[in-house]
């Protein structure tokens, strides 16, 4: 009885989350982001997309959130899911001016 | 397997970015002064930051500091030692010579035009003017500074304190200062005025036919492709890309931008440089492995020599002779008339 409950407990998180957490695309264009600085909830997805006519390469070497998407043309997009609350810092590797500031909450 | 998928998608996203870029390049019309080509007019200043606009106090301070070889640890090296007019504005070395001559593992970059660049130096460790002008005086393997002699020395000249005091009024004496003056200085230095210039501006006298070519060589993405890194208005994408050079396939190659933002794509990844007064600077690349322009334009079509980690934006473009020709002609065409330059009278009392 006692596994059955912590499954569903498991199973309304996962659900809760499934349901609340939303998707945002950010685009990629004239070496800039299209958003400067943004507000998400822990679960929420950005999708990044190379708007312009050349590869771009975004990471972010923060301490809670990792990631190096590699190079990428226009029209393409990589998605990352914000998991830990806290900022987050997202560059691009070849065009260094461009920069963006995630606030993920819990 | 994974080989041939991974080069597939290469391929297939290089043909995508062709396509795109190539739409781009249409839409130019290659005619002086046409609107479609505005944004390669460059801007007549560079920005600075607050705090220090620049002033003629200012720059006539940071031009006594540039040239002043007083103010190495040796008193024989100033900036102009490796960033010299005589070389188009570097040092004309394949790689640079620091304090007792040891020989460094870059290349002198050219100042010009350097202020409008977003960051300094070759693997943009420097974010400002103000940041990258000390930095050589901190380097033990470059000027090899002593700060407290240094400014011993400009405190005891009067020259110096009153040029100080009217550029930068009771901020007195010290890095932060020394700094601003000789950034200001180097934000004067600019290639605005060339035959390219006075074409993109409307003079149709300005360039050869030949030149022209050359230009719709260079930015045609099927052709020479050169724009896509050197772009408008500075011939720069203030961006990072290792090029292929041979130098990057030796034992512990220099990993460039890798030390600042430690990624795959940025090992061997450096500055892309301006190409403005580029025929003055040479040798060429950040190792200063090329001697000529032709050299350069002949590496770009093979596509780079090492191709581990090579940039996205590197394709082998296998130009033929008069192609070639036509885009060093228009690389000719980017160097401003040399304006008469006097050297400063440095304070010595």
């Amino acid at each position: 009885m006692k596994l059955l409950t912590t499954l569903f407990a498991i199973f309304a998180m996962q659900l809760s989350v499934q349901v609340f957490s939303e998707e945002f695309t950010v685009g990629q264009k004239n070496k800039s982001f299209t958003v400067k600085e943004m507000t998400l909830k822990v679960g929420d997805t950005i999708n990044f997309l190379n708007e312009d006519p050349f590869f771009h390469n975004v990471f972010s070497l923060s301490d809670i959130q990792f990631f190096d998407l590699g190079s990428y043309p226009k029209g393409t997009s990589k998605p990352v899911v914000f998991n830990t609350p806290g900022s987050v810092e997202v560059e691009c590797a070849i065009h260094p001016e461009m920069f963006l500031k995630i606030d993920v909450k819990n | 397997m994974k080989t041939k998928v991974g080069l597939s998608l290469f391929l297939a996203f290089g043909l995508m970015i062709s396509e795109l870029w190539a739409e781009e390049y249409k839409n130019m019309v290659f005619v002086a002064g046409d609107k479609s080509l505005a944004e390669w007019v460059l801007p007549e200043e560079p920005p600075y930051p607050a705090g220090n606009k620049p002033t003629p106090a200012r720059v006539e301070l940071g031009k006594m500091l540039y040239f002043d070889p007083r103010i190495s640890g040796d008193g024989n090296m100033s900036c102009a030692t490796c960033h010299s007019p005589l070389f188009g504005w570097s040092d004309g070395l394949a790689t640079a010579k620091g304090f007792k001559s040891q020989v460094l593992g870059r290349a002198s970059p050219s100042i010009i035009n350097t202020g409008f660049n977003h960051l300094q130096m070759w693997d943009g460790r420097k974010k400002s003017l103000e940041e990258q002008a000390v930095g050589p005086m901190e380097a033990n393997v470059e000027m090899n500074t002593d700060f407290d002699k240094m400014f011993a020395l400009l405190k005891s000249l009067s020259g110096y304190v009153n040029a100080f005091e009217a550029a930068y009024p009771g901020k007195g004496i010290n890095k932060d200062t020394v700094a601003k003056a000789i950034a200001s200085y180097e934000r004067t230095i600019i290639s605005n005025t060339s035959p390219f210039d006075a074409w993109i501006k409307g003079d149709n006298m300005a360039l050869t036919k030949q030149q022209v070519e050359g230009f719709k060589l260079f930015v045609n993405p099927e052709k020479g492709n050169c724009a896509v890194c050197h772009s408008a208005p500075n011939f720069v994408d203030d961006g990072f890309h290792n090029i292929g050079l041979k130098s990057f396939g030796i034992d512990k190659p220099d990993m460039g931008r890798h030390a600042q933002r430690p990624l795959n794509l940025m090992k061997g990844a450096f500055k892309t440089p301006t190409l403005r007064d580029v025929a003055l600077s040479y040798p060429y690349f950040h190792d200063g492995s090329e001697k000529t322009l032709r050299g350069v334009v002949d590496h770009y079509s093979d596509g780079g020599v090492v191709k581990a980690n090579l940039s996205p934006n590197m394709k082998k473009l296998s130009l033929t002779d008069d192609e070639k020709e036509k885009i060093v002609v228009f690389l000719e065409t980017l160097t401003s008339p040399v304006k008469p330059f006097t050297l400063p009278i440095l304070p010595h009392k």
